[in-house]
């Protein structure tokens, strides 16, 4: 069946392809609100989105979105315990200063919390430093040094480490290179990863 | 097409008896309002404006032989923010008022003469139950939305908070749950300047000369706090206004020029006993009327747009926020927006772009009830 939606950008096809029908979600740093309004018109679910940038506020007001306008590091701390039923961090987690407690927080907002960001271990950002002497850009990591909006640089497997260490459940991953899936040393040819992980229980020991 | 909009006229219900906050029985009730567009046949299209501190019912569109339009007339029009193609528009002067409604100045029936300080201490809550009468008399069940700023953004809580099955939308602007002491302070210094001016005479004055001086300087004092630092540096600059003469303390400025005129100007269309109850309702307002934020809002199923604006100091943008967290709290669907704007407070008066397109779209999405679209669906 031709589905209206076939150029979504990978990352958001993945996340739609998780997020069940009829949740509740809130997307953290969801820019214009794509990903939000993919969600409600195809998953049907109950949006809010949390949004610095009062340009893309207007962009979200425009799609009939409910939209906060805030930072996210203060965003998290007036909604009950699992509030939602997914917390969405997409290219978004790694601007945030205060990561750790954001995240946590977002575990204790969310039943479930999806994670999206650039791998720092992509092989042209290893050959890049490696050969060149200078800062990676490339897919994963497109400024330049100087321009960066990314505060944290973490690979695939630093985020693994991360949650083994704080006994988050990793409960689905997908790994995306330039146009499709990596499914072989992730932590070496994807550009990306995104992750569904949830607070409840202990991580078990995941393998990739 | 330049199509000359018809004349607007204001029109006044009343009422035999309000059962007051501070539990007194007060009547009867005049409410004046205008209307804007047309109510459709399930009454479902209609959208009550709640004026700030000194507005009037008079919103928009031209009164007959008068030059300037109603105060938010850049928003409600044909095709504007409050598109009245689509939407009935509503808006009353509040009780207490001077512009229509029953207040301090209007007759007391059983004197013969004006209220002045016999007239009973009112409420934010006291003003919009008069205007859930005027709307039960209009036979709306159920209101699209509510909207103000500033003390009509009180208004929008105290609907929200007291009528929470009657409106389907909610929007504050630049407002507050709760008058902060800095608020209060300003108010106080407004109403002690009226109180001062001899004529004020305990307000028994309408019969002999207003306390027009006092008055004056109170709304002087309330239209520093509507402007901004950068507002009043590119309005007046250091201008002078004209060359130094001989005479002292005249109003050497631009800025004093306008904070004068201003002053004198307001005067002719306000009543001084009016500004006192009114700025009273103002900081005694408890928008959670005491309760959790929880309790307050538990019946609550509106769709909320809040809105702030940046150089807002007297409103400033973290009380819109506690209204934000509140929304939050209880589960609400909500909307927050800080526009960029050096205006301060009169902004919500003046960033008509910003807010159309806010207003236009939140209330799109109250009337069709959806979560999303992308624009050309409906």
């Amino acid at each position: 069946m031709a589905s209206p939606y076939e150029n979504i950008q990978p990352d958001y096809r993945i996340i739609l392809d998780w997020v069940s029908p009829n949740a509740s979600v809130l997307d953290l740093g969801c820019g214009s609100g794509d990903l939000l309004y993919l969600l409600i018109k195809e998953k049907k679910v109950h949006g809010h989105g949390i949004e610095i940038s009062v340009e893309e506020i207007y962009k979200c007001v425009a799609k009939g979105l409910n939209v906060l306008h805030g930072d996210i590091e203060n965003g998290l701390a007036d909604y009950k315990d699992q509030s939602f039923d997914y917390v969405i961090l997409n290219q978004s987690l790694q601007q945030i200063m205060h990561m750790d407690r954001v995240l946590l927080d977002a575990l204790r907002v969310g039943k479930r919390v999806i994670v999206g960001f650039p791998n720092f271990a992509y092989y042209r950002s290893r050959l890049q430093i490696l050969l060149s002497g200078k800062t990676p850009v490339n897919g994963a990591l497109p400024y330049q040094w100087y321009e960066t909006p990314n505060l944290h640089f973490l690979s695939i497997l630093d985020f693994i480490e991360y949650c083994r260490k704080k006994n988050v459940k990793i409960e689905q991953t997908a790994f995306l290179g330039k146009a499709k899936k990596v499914h072989l040393f992730p932590n070496f040819l994807a550009q990306s990863g995104v992750f569904l992980i949830s607070g409840n229980g202990l991580s078990e020991s995941y393998q990739i | 097409m330049d199509i000359k909009p018809a004349f607007v006229q204001t029109g006044h219900f009343t009422f035999d008896k309000l059962k007051l906050e501070n539990g007194e029985e007060f009547g009867p009730v005049t409410i004046a309002y205008e209307t804007y567009g047309k109510l459709n046949p399930d009454r479902s299209n209609a959208i009550l404006v709640l004026h700030a501190l000194t507005g009037d019912a008079h919103a928009a569109g031209y009164h007959e032989g008068e030059k300037d339009p109603g105060w938010w007339d850049a928003m409600i029009g044909p095709g504007k923010g409050f598109d009245t193609n689509e939407y009935f528009v509503i808006c009353s002067n509040v009780f207490g008022g001077c512009k229509g409604s029953t207040g301090p100045s209007s007759i007391n029936p059983s004197s013969g003469k004006p209220y002045a300080l016999d007239f009973p201490v009112i409420t934010i809550n006291d003003m919009v139950n008069c205007q859930k009468r005027l709307i039960d008399h209009f036979g709306i069940e159920q209101l699209l939305a509510v909207v103000g700023g500033s003390m009509g953004g009180m208004q929008v809580l105290s609907w929200m908070v007291n009528y929470p099955k009657s409106i389907r939308g909610a929007i504050p602007i630049a407002t507050t749950a709760k008058h902060s002491p800095q608020q209060i302070a300003f108010n106080e210094a407004g109403r002690l300047s009226i109180m001062a001016d001899p004529n004020w005479n305990s307000g028994n004055y309408y019969d002999g000369k207003a306390p027009d001086k006092g008055l004056a300087v109170a709304r002087m004092i309330g239209h520093i706090t509507y402007m901004s630092d950068v507002s009043m540096a590119e309005k007046f600059g250091r201008q002078k206004k004209w060359p130094s003469k001989n005479e002292k303390f005249t109003a050497d400025f631009e800025v004093e020029g306008y904070l004068r005129y201003r002053g004198d100007n307001f005067v002719k269309r306000f009543d001084a006993n009016s500004y006192l109850y009114i700025t009273k309702a103002l900081d005694h307002f408890d928008g959670f009327a005491g309760k959790s934020v929880q309790e307050a809002f538990e019946q609550v199923k509106a769709k909320v747009m809040v809105v702030a604006f940046k150089s807002d100091w007297l409103y400033p943008a973290y009380q819109s926020q506690e209204i934000v967290r509140a929304c939050k709290i209880s589960g609400l669907q909500t909307s927050y927006c800080e526009i960029k704007s050096t205006y301060g407070h009169d902004a919500f008066l003046l960033e008509i772009e910003e807010e159309s397109h806010l207003i236009q779209h939140f209330l799109k999405k109250v009337f069709y009830d959806y979560e999303a679209t992308d624009g050309f669906t409906i």
